[in-house]
């Protein structure tokens, strides 16, 4: 296993980082972009996994030291078609008062309680215009306040209004401002603090866009695309990190839409971006079987973004499919690859 | 799912079959030995391709082919490729065609995988369609015919996206899913590991459009670079030379989906040893197919397309085996596990007379000109008739 450190870390916390006992799954990862999902449970010395394995998705839960305790598995709901849905994403939203895991695919959303086991409503995807030349699909989640954003296909964002608790979930905005299938959407993982832009979604184009959350939702800017996807964002006090089809990680100011870094920083097509929010570390992670992690930080003379190469680990002949921080502070990853039937787990020593 | 995967799934897998039927017919030529009557000629060896790649490139075929549509499931594409493969004078049994599919699968599964671009996937497709067409340069209606399909190629294909290709990969990803078996050329050229998983290399050139890692360029509000930095990366990469061509004739510059199989090199599969990636398969084998019935629907409309030359004469089929003795042969069909049987549709000539007409008809037994209109009760009628068989 190769694994690079750059010269001289700054910060005598960033080290190298070993591999940890693996969690067997009982489907292997399909190759989607984003597919892992992690749930840290830290009261409970708990972590949730979800990962899709094409039309069912696995969750399971597993101690600190990688033993899996629990597994259930999820199907997409049955429609009219040939084959069994595929699923497109599994995500955990983490609302005020709730988490709420939310499964998208080629028929529609469904949104389940946070062990999966209760479906608490379930969308179908209008066709609208029945165009037998594009695929109709559900992809892109996050949660914003007490709001879920899942994006379409199409470009649309479905926005929902989650109560409290119980089931009744409505559709509430739809948002315009993309033409091409969504890819994902990222949100200010800190609520409450003066964000002007709270949210951001990218498409198939690499177009980004940035709104403010509320009860309607604003566009603030786009940022365009240059002929790639952008399969995975994230949004960090106001720094948008955008990984790209061609291996760049862009880093944007979000209220200005202005490119202040661009990183080359993979071989292959970009499939997952996480941060670990507590210390503003990025992780990157593309089908060159590389898991890249950065360090977002602001120059605190100029507030000039800047970015730091911390860390570089290969998984070797994996196309890695997904890649999620396992604790806040960005001590643990996981790691989950195309055909594997294992999420893969690195702790830094 | 993206419906516009359907064409070079097909092409690239027909693709391969051509190259390991070459091979394989190239490998029992026995020059000089007419008298044998398991030997295959110069002669019949180019007919059989012929009539194997005129029947693939049949105009109706392809215009089914090219209809946006959903991908089937394997055992409806195996179908397809048994009935293709038969659609010559060669006969395979089902050890042969197993073994056939299984390296059918799995080096268009390593082409896919190994693209360096989604994109790229199209000009693996264009490399196996130029070797197709230098298998058939003596004939030129059917040069015509290849031709037609590669301007079809370009024209749905040309314009796509790059977000359009990453979705056709992942279809495409996907349908391979979970399949380990081990090919001895992929073992020993050390493109495969041992457990059947294919090595993607960390050094090499990028992929066209990409910049090679490990540069890290800051600007200011303006626009305007002020500083750059690089990191280890952890590969050994340079960049990419030049774009391959998606012209009509042109440098393709990848080598994904040029002939791998030369004369002297055996054609050996390994079954994947005792893995539990074959019990995530075996839940599609096993499971229910309440669907079955639109499959079906789609291998009439499909196949009706098909123009299969009866055999004229009363000559009989030539066999042609995959594998290199009879023992081999065997050994491979008693170790095959189960789990990997395709469970082909086996559609036969029943007692029947009446029904059985709509459905050999279908199968090509004689020329198709019209497109068969299926109505509910037909389609039971089939469903029925694949019961009983």
């Amino acid at each position: 296993m190769v694994a690079a450190d750059s010269e001289g870390p700054k910060d005598p916390g960033i080290g190298m980082f070993r591999r940890e006992r693996s969690i067997p799954l009982q489907g292997s990862a399909a190759a989607l972009c984003n597919n892992l999902s992690v749930l840290q449970l830290p009261t409970r010395n708990l972590t949730h996994f979800g990962v899709v394995h094409g039309p069912s998705t696995q969750l399971l839960s597993a101690a600190p030291e990688g033993v899996p305790l629990a597994q259930r598995q999820l199907h997409a709901e049955q429609g009219a078609g040939v084959s069994p849905p595929l699923i497109t994403q599994v995500h955990w939203c983490i609302l005020p008062f709730r988490v709420l895991l939310v499964l998208t695919s080629h028929q529609g959303i469904q949104i389940y309680e946070s062990d999966g086991s209760v479906m608490v409503y379930w969308h179908a995807l209008h066709f609208g215009d029945p165009s037998p030349v594009h695929a109709v699909f559900a992809r892109g989640i996050a949660a914003s306040g007490h709001f879920i954003c899942v994006g379409t296909w199409s470009g649309r964002v479905l926005v929902f209004d989650i109560p409290a608790k119980g089931p009744n979930i409505v559709l509430c905005e739809e948002l315009a401002g993309h033409h091409t299938p969504i890819t994902d959407i990222a949100t200010e993982p800190a609520q409450g603090q003066d964000c002007v832009a709270d949210v951001v979604t990218a498409d198939d184009s690499g177009l980004l866009c940035v709104w403010r959350s509320g009860p309607e939702f604003k566009l603030l800017t786009s940022i365009p695309g240059f002929g790639v996807p952008c399969p995975s964002v994230q949004l960090w006090q106001g720094i948008i990190a955008a990984g790209y089809g061609n291996g760049q990680v862009h880093l944007y100011e979000a209220s200005t839409g202005t490119l202040h870094i661009q990183i080359n920083a993979h071989a292959r097509a970009i499939c997952a971006l996480d941060l670990a929010p507590e210390v503003g570390k990025l992780l990157s992670a593309a089908e060159d079987t590389f898991v890249h992690i950065w360090k977002l930080s602001r120059s605190p003379e100029s507030g000039n973004i800047e970015v730091e190469h911390c860390h570089g680990e290969c998984v070797p002949d994996t196309q890695v499919c997904g890649a999620r921080f396992c604790d806040p502070s960005g001590n643990s990853f996981a790691v989950t690859g195309y055909d594997l039937a294992e999420i893969l787990r690195f702790r830094s020593v | 799912m993206p419906l516009r995967t359907l064409p070079l799934l097909f092409l690239n897998l027909g693709g391969e079959m051509l190259y390991i039927l070459d091979q394989r017919l190239r490998a029992q030529n026995i020059p000089g030995d007419k008298a044998r009557k398991d030997a295959w000629t110069e002669v019949d060896r180019k007919r059989v391709l012929n009539d194997i790649i005129s029947t693939m490139f049949n105009r109706k075929f392809m215009e089914e082919l090219f209809k946006p549509q959903e991908l089937y499931s394997k055992k409806a594409l195996r179908t397809v490729y048994d009935r293709l493969a038969h659609a010559s004078i060669m006969r395979l049994n089902q050890a042969s065609m197993d073994k056939l599919y299984d390296l059918m699968t799995m080096a268009f599964k390593y082409q896919v995988l190994l693209s360096p671009r989604p994109k790229d996937v199209l000009l693996v497709t264009f490399n196996h369609l130029d070797a197709i067409k230098e298998f058939i340069q003596d004939s030129p209606t059917i040069l015509h015919q290849v031709d037609e399909t590669f301007r079809q190629l370009i024209e749905v294909y040309g314009s796509l996206s790059a977000g359009e290709f990453q979705l056709i990969r992942q279809t495409l990803l996907i349908f391979f899913q979970d399949l380990h078996i081990r090919v001895s050329i992929f073992l020993k050229d050390k493109v495969q590991n041992s457990n059947g998983r294919f090595v993607l290399p960390v050094s090499g050139p990028v992929p066209w459009g990409t910049e090679v890692p490990g540069l890290i360029r800051m600007f200011n509000g303006r626009g305007e670079e002020v500083k750059k930095v690089e990191f280890k990366h952890g590969g050994n990469y340079v960049p990419a030379p030049k774009e391959g061509s998606f012209e009509l004739y042109g440098d393709r510059v990848l080598k994904l989906g040029t002939n791998m199989y030369s004369v002297n090199r055996p054609v050996e599969t390994h079954m994947s040893g005792a893995s539990k990636n074959l019990a995530s398969r075996t839940e599609e084998s096993i499971a229910p197919n309440p669907l079955a019935k639109e499959e079906l629907d789609f291998l009439a409309r499909l196949m009706g397309g098909m123009e299969i030359k009866k055999p004229s004469g009363p000559e009989p089929g030539f066999q042609l085996n995959l594998f290199t003795t009879d023992e081999e042969e065997e050994q491979a069909a008693l170790t095959r596990p189960e789990e990997l049987s395709y469970e082909v549709i086996n559609i036969q000539a029943t007692q029947d007379q009446q029904r059985n007409e709509e459905l050999t008809r279908i199968m090509g037994e004689f020329e198709i000109t019209d497109q068969p209109r299926w109505s509910t009760n037909k389609g039971d009628d089939l469903l029925a008739m694949m019961d009983e068989l």
